[in-house]
């Protein structure tokens, strides 16, 4: 009976795991069939761009947001100023703002017709050739955008890593006659490098998997180009390559961030360590501090959420009407379904996982975690790819068996879409499931199976309840990530379906950036939410980024 | 008297360690038992095979001559009645006293839960804290909360994992007499396990001591301590020495203190090395003895003296001593041998 039963359980598992994990299989199995004449043609043209577009991409947020995130993190983490308790948590709001709605911001405040350079030329009675001003829309720009939301990770893990760097080690550097320059590069740095690594190979992921701002700056990436070869060309194997070519790189980037962190375990940092005195910086090096802290916040944060504050106060009146309306709920219904979806399948395999730690459960566990790091729209060819083809075959069926058409059943529906979501974002879930689940002690379980209560009743009647608290927590993340997601939902939406971010990118690609403002900032507003727990886990300092 | 738990020829294991080997035990009805041995002799994972969490590899387990567990088939432990008490009580902390004492009786009707969460809260003596969460208790509180929840759906059968090794050494008999009573009223049977031979004592009847996965000898106190099957059990169970002798003819061996009569193992063969168990409680001091010994150390235990003693060969024995004889260690004192039963064991078995 107990066979029976974990049989049941294993197959569960290992059944969800393999269909999270198709998406990803699909791509690569596709990549491998022949190249047709559209890969050569890509080949020979654009490729290149693409490849040097996405590198530089890479480079450059991974070292920008180093050049933010470590000296914000040092002063936070180590030093005393005027605000660092604000800004220790205040540093985390870009993460709020997705990339393409920074983007959308400032090209409104920046580019031509807009307030800055006119006021420049009101001032000084310019013309357009009387003076020289950076473009916005270009690579560098948009190296300047991730940046500005994606320093936060690279902040988080490196204020922990020096936080944890024991005072003895620096006392010892004192000791020896070492000043404060050369102890932060000889040794605080260093000590801190697999997080700064893991960091970096994490902003260097979302960076690649940037669809909406490279797309609207005009940069070609991988991104821009899968879009362009699956709708411009109308060649999913291509796609498929070039999807499976982009997944080449992200996992180089996953592996590095499982390599650093596998590092930091061998680092001694005990939490019973003597903390360091912070270093008190008064008068004008504090004031610095404090301006090097508000510089990041004020450009990822303050500037863009006014801007669209203002602009949405001035377009919300004529915006606000019932196709409004609809798009909010469609947008709020769809997130929360998938986040609710998203959070049953991951206590389905973490549990799982719990009641049948054997080698197979843990290998299908770690398979479904693989769309963690997966650009959204390598995920969306991936779904696309086989559901179409069920699509095809079963309207085949009918028409021969019963002369009826069935068309699309999956594939232009909302369970293309839910699926994507939950290959994308399951991972996630999957964290914070598994952080709690580890929490509770097995005997826990062991007492409420000699109570009466059957596996599934020890999951709803002990593990939920006590787990109430994390549970919400990873659905509000994954209902702020859905909202947000952009590629995938482009490509998977059923016909005349709208969400929030999708309504937002069509507004800005019509270059209509203040009409679309009231929909970025809603999405802005439910993204402050989970940043506002972050910064509390934060402030209780069990934050395990 | 039909067996209650019966557990034949069992083997766990945890691949590719045997935890439990060849296990056979009968428990008699609403008998109260005690599985004790040192750490880790497999002790815990027998009581996970009872109640249903480790698998078979050989053997089976029957309760009331039902079968319970065989290789390749274990019945859900949600489905045995049998009750565990765990070594860290794991109480729920999202429920208050009485939702964790109503935890096993959800399918019950309203009425009777409430009666049967009553009736347990009287009997552990927690009616005043009923609405109170586990960590707003004291520590014999939550093992009381801990009782009661597992004795609530009336289980056949409560295994004890160390429940009460958590407290300390006054509290620990006091709540193992009264658990013992309270199973007894309640018709439940117990079994405990324990790494503590006093727990032990004052919790069962009938005892286990279990070695390296082997169960040595299941046996009431008394015989445990005065006639152990072999040298582990001997060395396990209370104090004492084993003192080399020569098996002569008729269970006669002969040793530093004398001759002495018992039952030899029946593979002995006469003139073989053999070792006797002198325990504390055998060496009686009597000024007329002949037999001398020197005191090397000695321990105060309040109405008693412990006193070690060191024969001419360097032999050394226990010898327990009223305490208002008071010897300094170096002095001689004069003993005798007062043994009914002599327990034989052939030198350097095991």
């Amino acid at each position: 009976m107990l066979s029976a039963r974990a049989d049941r359980w294993t197959l569960w598992v290992v059944g969800i795991a393999a269909l999270l994990a198709l998406p990803i299989l699909t791509v690569f199995a596709t990549a491998l069939q022949p190249a047709g004449p559209v890969w050569r043609h890509l080949v020979d043209t654009v490729l290149a761009d693409y490849l040097a577009n996405s590198i530089l991409l890479m480079l450059g947020v991974g070292i920008g947001t180093l050049l933010i995130g470590v000296p914000t993190a040092w002063l936070i983490g180590v030093c005393e100023f005027p605000g660092r308790r604000f800004f220790e948590w205040a540093l985390l709001l870009p993460m709020a703002i997705p990339a393409y709605i920074i983007a959308y911001t400032y090209t409104g405040l920046l580019d031509f017709a807009g307030p800055l350079q006119s006021a420049l030329r009101e001032t000084f009675g310019w013309t357009r050739h009387d003076y020289a001003f950076p473009e916005i829309r270009s690579l560098p720009g948009a190296v300047v955008m991730l940046t500005l939301v994606l320093y936060p990770y690279v902040y988080l893990l490196a204020r922990a890593a020096f936080l944890e760097q024991s005072a003895a080690v620096l006392e010892v550097s004192r000791s020896l006659g070492a000043g404060p320059w050369r102890r932060f590069f000889n040794l605080t740095l260093p000590l801190a490098r697999p997080s700064l690594i893991a960091g970096m190979s994490l902003v260097q992921m979302e960076a690649l998997a940037d669809y909406g701002t490279v797309q609207y700056f005009g940069v070609s990436t991988f991104t821009t180009g899968i879009f362009r070869v699956w709708f411009g060309m109308n060649d999913a194997i291509a796609a498929a390559q070039l999807a499976a070519l982009l997944l080449l790189f992200v996992f180089a980037l996953l592996v590095l961030e499982q390599l650093s962190r596998r590092q930091l375990r061998f680092h001694p940092t005990s939490a019973r360590q003597q903390r360091l005195p912070r270093l008190v910086l008064r008068g004008r090096r504090g004031g610095l501090a404090t301006l090097a802290c508000a510089m990041p916040l004020l450009c990822g944060f303050v500037i863009p959420a006014s801007v669209l504050a203002v602009w949405a106060a001035r377009t919300m009146p004529q915006m606000l009407d019932e196709r409004f309306l609809r798009l909010m709920a469609n947008s709020l219904l769809l997130a929360m379904g998938a986040a609710g979806l998203i959070l049953v399948l991951a206590l389905l395999l973490g549990y799982g996982q719990r009641l049948r730690p054997r080698p197979l459960v843990r290998l299908a566990v770690r398979g479904a975690s693989l769309g963690y790091a997966v650009p959204g729209a390598v995920i969306a060819i991936g779904v696309m790819l086989p559901l179409a083809a069920i699509d095809r075959n079963v309207d085949g069926w009918a028409r021969v068996g019963f002369g009826v058409s069935t068309g699309l059943l999956l594939s232009g529906t909302l369970v293309a879409l839910l699926f994507a979501y939950c290959a994308r974002f399951l991972p996630v879930a999957l964290h914070g499931v598994e952080a709690g689940l580890t929490r509770l002690r097995p005997s826990m379980d062991d007492a409420a199976r000699t109570l009466g209560a059957s596996p599934r009743a020890v999951l709803w009647r002990v593990h939920v309840p006590i787990l109430r608290g994390s549970l919400l927590t990873v659905l509000l993340l994954v209902f702020v990530d859905v909202l947000k997601e952009l590629p995938a939902t482009l490509i998977l939406r059923p016909f005349n379906f709208n969400t929030l971010a999708v309504r937002t990118y069509e507004l800005a690609s019509d270059e209509r950036l203040a009409d679309s403002a009231g929909f970025a900032l809603a999405i802005v507003l439910a993204g402050v939410g989970p940043v506002i727990l972050l910064s509390r886990a934060i402030g209780r300092g069990r934050l395990e980024p | 008297m039909t067996s209650f738990l019966e557990l034949s020829t069992l083997d766990v294991a945890y691949p590719p360690r045997k935890v439990i080997r060849d296990l056979t035990l009968r428990m008699s009805r609403a008998g109260i038992g005690c599985l004790l041995g040192p750490s880790g002799c497999g002790k815990t994972t027998l009581l996970r095979a009872i109640a249903g969490f480790e698998p078979l590899r050989r053997g089976s387990i029957h309760l009331d001559g039902v079968e319970l567990s065989r290789p390749g088939w274990t019945l859900p432990p949600e489905q045995r009645r049998i009750g565990l008490m765990f070594q860290d009580l794991a109480l729920f902390p999202h429920l208050n006293v009485t939702a964790n004492i109503a935890f096993g009786l959800y399918d019950w009707n309203v009425a009777e839960r409430r009666a049967r969460v009553d009736e347990l809260l009287k009997l552990v003596g927690l009616e005043e804290y009923a609405g109170r969460y586990p960590h707003q208790l004291s520590g014999g509180q939550q093992q009381r909360v801990a009782l009661a929840r597992a004795l609530a759906p009336r289980p056949r059968l409560l295994l004890l994992d160390e429940p009460f090794s958590n407290l300390d050494v006054a509290l620990r008999e006091g709540l193992a007499r009264e658990v013992r009573s309270i199973l007894l009223r309640e018709g439940i049977g117990g079994l405990l396990v324990s790494h503590d031979q006093f727990e032990a004592f004052a919790f069962a009847d009938e005892i286990g001591v279990l070695h390296q996965g082997r169960l040595l000898q299941w046996d009431s106190a008394h015989n445990l301590y005065h006639r152990p099957v072999d040298r582990f059990v001997a060395d396990f169970i209370g104090q004492g020495v084993l003192l080399p002798g020569r098996l002569g003819s008729n269970g006669r061996v002969s040793t530093e203190l004398g001759e002495l009569w018992g039952t030899p193992p029946v593979d002995c063969t006469v003139g073989e090395p053999v070792e006797v168990l002198i325990r504390p409680d055998h060496i009686v001091r009597d000024d007329a003895s002949p037999l001398r010994a020197e005191v090397v150390e000695r321990v105060f235990r309040g109405a008693e003296f412990l006193y070690t003693l060191q024969l001419p060969s360097g032999a050394r024995l226990l010898c327990l001593a009223p305490s208002h004889h008071d010897h300094a260690p170096g002095q001689h004192i004069s003993i005798r041998l007062d043994i009914d039963d002599l327990m034989i064991f052939r030198r350097g078995g095991d």
